[in-house]
């Protein structure tokens, strides 16, 4: 089997609460695959526990046939899973180009403090490199912004393409269109999407919109109560009545919140 | 490697050695004194970009200037080239070795564990007799290479080895910055989870940072105690690392050449103030600082930034 992550019985405990039990997976290589569940239903808990950012209590991760279980998300990121994050993780005081070339520069750069002290940052290959992201991602008409000042929809663009920067195989995005409007969610996703593809790199993507879910995802992983309850198609994943059920809660809350904004 | 600023601060340095036999001899013992102090300062910088404030510099500071005076007590050796090695390097250890805990603090925790620290030296040497204890002691004359100048001409040399070293940390500096852990020091200001999900561990950043501003203030210490010929524990005490924090401000952290401008300010401005004002000195000095913070507040480097974007 040609899994690029293999992920077994894993489980994690914060005291007496359970936020994730005898999760198994396998995820096959170039795959696109939501993420869905309500609210505490454990996906961030899940891409966590993948990127090194929590340490499980139980079970066991598999990346590329090396066990990672537990590795620091250093160490994890090296390895060639990456992530981005619900709130976007940038440096706020550079610019889009410096932010991308912090990001191609550690990922060239050799796994030593020592080496990253005598390399310097900003050599041709480095520049070259997050020329190569701005373009992929579409924003040149950024390149030389603060990333403190950029609108929402590029500030996730651009840490979706940090990570992406460090040439990963497995990349996990967490909400990867959150807090950005209706109309352009669509437009990000179709960027981030072919931008990923074109570089072969398979896919895990927490996602709260279902429609998002549908067009985008190969696969469908619904989470409940820190497990799995549904995993296949879009169609078969979302038709599933425990998914179903959640999914109506969903577009109960944000029918009523609509319905006051047009009030 | 050989931008025009280098160039520019190269020629600078180079002129300073060829003026320094017609200068005044106050005012080659006040550079020289300024110059060992901008070492320390260089490490502050280091350390500051990425958002940390060291209050106890003055613990690498003080090892690097008692190494040189313990070689020369309790050795033959006199070299200065060899003692300089033997401050650096010890001072380096022992920023490697408190590096360990520092480098998991951030903001005032750091700030306080540092002053901490240096406190904990001062106050080993003062009730250590064989160190000194609250009197130090005398700092042996150095020979360089085999030469044992004396008097004015032991000052000038002291002057001349000050200046070929600032030249030389200048540079190494210079590169550093450029370099990925270097530029990375905004980064891990702005945000350590991006760092180490782009594969660095921010504590060993940090880390280096601790032992190179350590190994800076180290040589800083030895220059001071070839400059000044004496050694005490005041070189250790809070107030000694709260002067470097203040040059620091003056110089802002953005420009190396200001760090050595900066430092030379400080001490020109301490020594006039003491002689206006022996007993109200401090009064002037505060006062700098208020100003430097209120109309000056990224240091005198934004002078000079300002001023080379002006430049054709």
């Amino acid at each position: 089997m040609n899994a690029i992550l293999a992920v077994r019985n894993l489980e994690k405990t914060f005291g007496s609460v359970v936020a994730a039990r005898d999760i198994s997976l396998d995820v096959p290589a170039a795959q696109t695959i939501g993420i869905i569940g309500a609210n505490g239903a454990g996906k961030t808990t899940f891409v966590n526990m993948i990127t090194g950012h929590i340490k499980p209590s139980k079970g066991s991760i598999r990346f590329e046939d090396k066990d990672i279980t537990g590795l620091p998300s250093r160490a994890i990121t090296r390895l060639g899973i990456s992530r981005s994050f619900q709130v976007a993780q940038i440096f706020p005081s550079l610019t889009v180009r410096e932010n991308l070339c912090a990001a191609a520069a550690i990922a060239r750069g050799k796994d030593s403090i020592l080496a990253c002290a005598l390399q310097p940052l900003h050599s041709p290959a480095t520049i070259a490199e997050a020329g190569g992201i701005i373009e992929l991602f579409q924003i040149a008409g950024y390149r030389d912004v603060l990333a403190s000042t950029l609108p929402q929809g590029a500030r996730k663009l651009l840490d979706i393409a940090m990570a992406v920067g460090g040439w990963p195989r497995l990349l996990l995005l967490d909400e990867p269109t959150s807090g950005v409007s209706v109309e352009e969610k669509f437009a990000i996703m179709d960027v981030v999407m072919s931008a990923l593809r074109s570089r072969k790199i398979t896919i895990l993507f927490v996602e709260h919109d279902m429609d998002i879910v549908a067009r985008f995802a190969d696969r469908v992983l619904a989470f409940y109560d820190g497990t799995v309850i549904a995993d296949g198609t879009p169609a078969a994943a979302l038709a599933d009545p425990q998914v179903q059920a959640f999914i109506s809660g969903t577009k109960r809350a944000a029918g009523s919140q609509g319905s006051a904004t047009h009030a | 490697m050989w931008s025009r600023a280098n160039l520019v601060g190269a020629l600078a340095f180079l002129a300073l050695a060829i003026a320094a036999p017609a200068l005044p001899a106050w005012l080659v013992s006040l550079a020289t004194i300024a110059f060992s102090n901008a070492f320390v300062v260089l490490g502050l910088v280091i350390l500051w970009r990425a958002g940390l404030v060291p209050f106890g510099q003055a613990l690498f500071y003080a090892t690097g200037a008692y190494s040189v005076a313990l070689i020369g007590r309790y050795t033959g050796l006199r070299d200065a080239f060899l003692m300089l090695t033997a401050a650096a390097a010890s001072a380096g250890i022992v920023a490697f070795l408190v590096g360990y805990l520092l480098a998991r603090y951030r903001d005032i925790f750091f700030a306080m564990l540092s002053l901490a620290m240096s406190m904990i030296l001062y106050g080993v040497l003062v009730k250590t007799q064989t160190l000194g204890s609250t009197d130090g002691f005398h700092v042996q004359t150095p020979t360089f290479l085999g030469v044992a100048p004396r008097g004015g001409t032991l000052n000038l040399a002291v002057f001349w080895l000050v200046l070929g070293l600032s030249a030389a940390a200048a540079l190494l500096i210079s590169l550093y910055f450029r370099s990925i852990a270097g530029v990375l020091a905004v980064p891990v200001r702005d945000n350590e989870i991006r760092v180490e999900f782009l594969g660095i561990s921010v504590t060993r950043l940090i880390h280096l940072k601790l032992v190179i501003s350590g190994i800076l203030a180290g040589i800083g210490g030895a220059l001071a105690a070839f400059a000044v010929g004496h050694v005490d524990p005041n070189m250790a005490y809070w107030t000694t690392s709260g002067g470097f924090v203040f040059v620091t401000i003056l110089s802002g952290t953005n420009s190396i050449a200001a760090t050595f401008v900066g430092s030379f300010m400080f001490e020109l401005v301490r020594s006039i103030a003491v002689d206006i004002l022996p007993g109200t000195w401090q009064f002037i000095l505060g006062s700098v600082l208020l100003l430097t913070i209120l109309f000056l507040p990224e240091g005198l480097g934004s002078v000079f930034s300002r001023l080379r974007r002006g430049m054709p």
